[in-house]
């Protein structure tokens, strides 16, 4: 094949996504949040959403994701990212809210929020990112960080007797009949990547559509904070992460 | 056209006055004295007539939260509390501040610190003027004394909030949330159109219409310069409602050789007292300040070139006093009488309290 008829549109097999502009990512290379906010775009355009869809951002290595999706964002309080979409959710009922929210937004100083609104099966999506550990500030402990891990707060591993157990709130959520929709999914192959955009396609439905709270953990690495190479982190990932965190639905009760 | 003068609590005149004015949210937290606010929204069902959205939260931290969600979208949103429930708001309103949202946030004030007392008080006057929560932010202060005011001041802390693009704060005390008076309820407006909306907060987060970039509600700004330019920008609005939105009233200031200034329902005692002192031809007035940020300081400046001395009498162990004397500039002396954990002098102890720090006014 010839260059020019590679760029013949019919040959085309990817694209950058529409609504992901040109502001140069902050993440470190390697980071899973490059390629999960390519699919929450890829999946909005797709769904024709751009035009209802607010997002909410975190506190935490997303916290600029409105800086990179071309929507309407409201950057919340550190772990108030679930209060804040109840807010907006409710008062504009026809519109796509999501939250966007790491581990240590979502599953520690944001647990009440969490949960009270899955609880109350807002009717919106909520995007779980778990790399176990905080990337922004610098690596430190999560709460869901691995027994044994090293972090900066943890600098000879995660004692259980000290700090407790990995928090595994994806599971907790579950078990509240407000979701309707809880998996945990991974981005680290071209299978986990494509079966995490229809995760994260089928939450959005489900809010638009009104059945309640939807959530989608994504296994996520940090190789900056873990120290290892993006592709050493990968390996670790699915060593040490999948059996505390594995991989699959823990809810899909979409159809009542 | 006959008004209906009703009866009622100050925080039931509230929910009331907030379904007329035509307010999209209300999100609470039960706390006392001001739970009636959130239970008579949920008796009147205003999701039935005006499609207001009434939710009761699970924390005042959440609260504060959904109305900073609500308020992105360009809603008129609102929450209430009380003094410790506010104290976990403060977050949140530092953002809604940052934000540049307009939103209304009653304080039904009870004692402290702490726990504290669910009894009267005005001790949450720092916090409420000078910011609350972390950064350079204030925003208005509102003061009712009387249950009418606390219907009337709904509706203007709703319009001065959209006029500057600025929370607005109710300040009241337990007394005049829990009092029953007469009230006359404003007419029902229509809640705004989505379209209405648009058109007057292009800045509102509502899902981005075809041919409009989008629009992004963040507090954060890592480049210094950046922060700094909205920094000013907060201070030149600031200004602006210092210069324009002062408001007070004045009881027997023209020919007054003492001056009483008190806010809220202590400015009503102070009220009596100066009725009983003016029949035994003592020359006492009073200025009651309405907003309390910002400050009527002009008012209290051009007054203290007229009276001998100046008394400050709050529920609290004495904070509107440092405004009164930065107003003041030591050309007469001012002092003041105030209680606190829930206690509420009566005029006599009021009057008191002039003539043991001005024995000349007691002739």
């Amino acid at each position: 094949m010839k260059p020019e008829d590679i760029k013949r549109s019919e040959n085309k097999v990817y694209c950058k996504p529409e609504l992901l502009n040109d502001t140069p990512m902050h993440y470190c290379p390697g980071c899973s949040h490059g390629v999960v906010h390519k699919l929450v775009s890829e999946v909005i355009k797709e769904m024709g959403a751009e035009h209802i869809a607010i997002g909410v951002a975190p506190v935490g290595c997303a916290v600029f994701a409105y800086s990179y999706i071309d929507i309407d964002w409201i950057e919340a309080a550190h772990g108030r990212a679930p209060a804040v979409a109840t807010g907006a959710k409710r008062l504009n009922p026809s519109r796509l809210v999501f939250t966007y929210q790491g581990d240590g937004d979502l599953a520690a100083i944001g647990t009440a929020e969490t949960i009270h609104a899955a609880n109350r099966g807002e009717n919106i999506a909520i995007i779980f990112i778990n790399n176990a550990i905080y990337g922004m500030t610098g690596g430190q402990m999560a709460p869901t960080t691995l027994e044994g891990q090293v972090t900066a707060t943890t600098p000879y591993g995660r004692r259980v007797d000290l700090n407790g157990y990995p928090l595994k709130i994806s599971n907790l959520l579950a078990q509240l009949p407000g979701t309707c929709y809880v998996t945990r999914q991974a981005v680290h192959t071209p299978a986990s990547v494509r079966k995490a955009k229809a995760a994260i396609r089928k939450a959005f439905e489900n809010s638009l559509a009104g059945h309640g709270t939807s959530v989608v953990e994504i296994v996520s690495t940090c190789n900056s904070g873990w120290k290892m190479s993006p592709a050493k982190s990968n390996e670790w990932m699915v060593e040490h992460m999948f059996p505390e965190y594995p991989l699959g639905d823990l809810k899909n009760d979409t159809e009542r | 056209m006959k008004q209906e003068v009703q009866l009622m609590k100050g925080n039931e005149a509230i929910a009331h006055a907030a379904i007329r004015y035509g307010v999209d949210g209300y999100f609470g937290y039960p706390i006392t004295p001001q739970s009636e606010v959130l239970e008579t929204l949920e008796a009147l069902m205003p999701w039935e007539t005006t499609g207001m959205v009434v939710l009761q939260a699970e924390s005042e931290v959440a609260s504060i939260n959904m109305v900073y969600g609500g308020a992105s979208t360009g809603k008129a949103v609102m929450t209430s509390s009380s003094s410790p429930g506010i104290s976990l708001m403060q977050e949140g309103l530092s953002y809604i501040a940052a934000g540049e949202l307009p939103a209304l946030i009653v304080n039904v004030m009870r004692g402290g610190p702490g726990l504290g007392t669910i009894q009267p008080s005005q001790s949450d006057y720092f916090q409420a003027t000078k910011g609350g929560g972390h950064g350079d932010y204030h925003y208005i202060v509102l003061a009712p004394s009387t249950v009418q005011e606390m219907a009337d001041f709904v509706a203007l802390g709703f319009d001065l909030a959209f006029k500057y693009r600025t929370p607005a704060m109710l300040l009241a005390d337990g007394i005049v949330g829990q009092m029953m008076e007469k009230v006359v309820l404003p007419e029902q407006r229509p809640r705004r159109t989505d379209e209405q909306i648009a058109r007057e907060c292009p800045w509102a987060v509502t899902g981005r219409p075809e041919g409009r970039g989008p629009n992004v509600l963040t507090t954060l700004e890592l480049d210094s310069a950046r922060m700094e330019v909205n920094n000013h920008r907060y201070q030149a609005t600031y200004r602006k409602i210092e210069e324009n939105e002062v408001r007070y009233q004045e009881y027997f200031t023209d020919d007054a050789e003492y001056l009483f200034v008190a806010f809220g329902s202590i400015a009503r005692i102070c009220l009596k007292a100066i009725e009983d002192a003016r029949q035994r031809g003592i020359k006492v007035g009073l200025l009651r300040p309405i907003t309390l940020w910002p400050f009527p300081t002009k008012e209290i400046a051009r007054l203290a070139q007229q009276v001998k001395g100046i008394m400050v009498v709050e529920l609290n162990a004495g904070q509107m006093i440092e405004d009164v004397r930065l107003a003041v500039e030591g050309r007469v002396p001012v002092h003041h009488y105030g209680r606190m954990g829930g206690i509420v002098p009566n005029p006599q102890e009021v009057m008191d309290s002039l003539f043991a720090n001005f024995p000349d006014a007691d002739k």
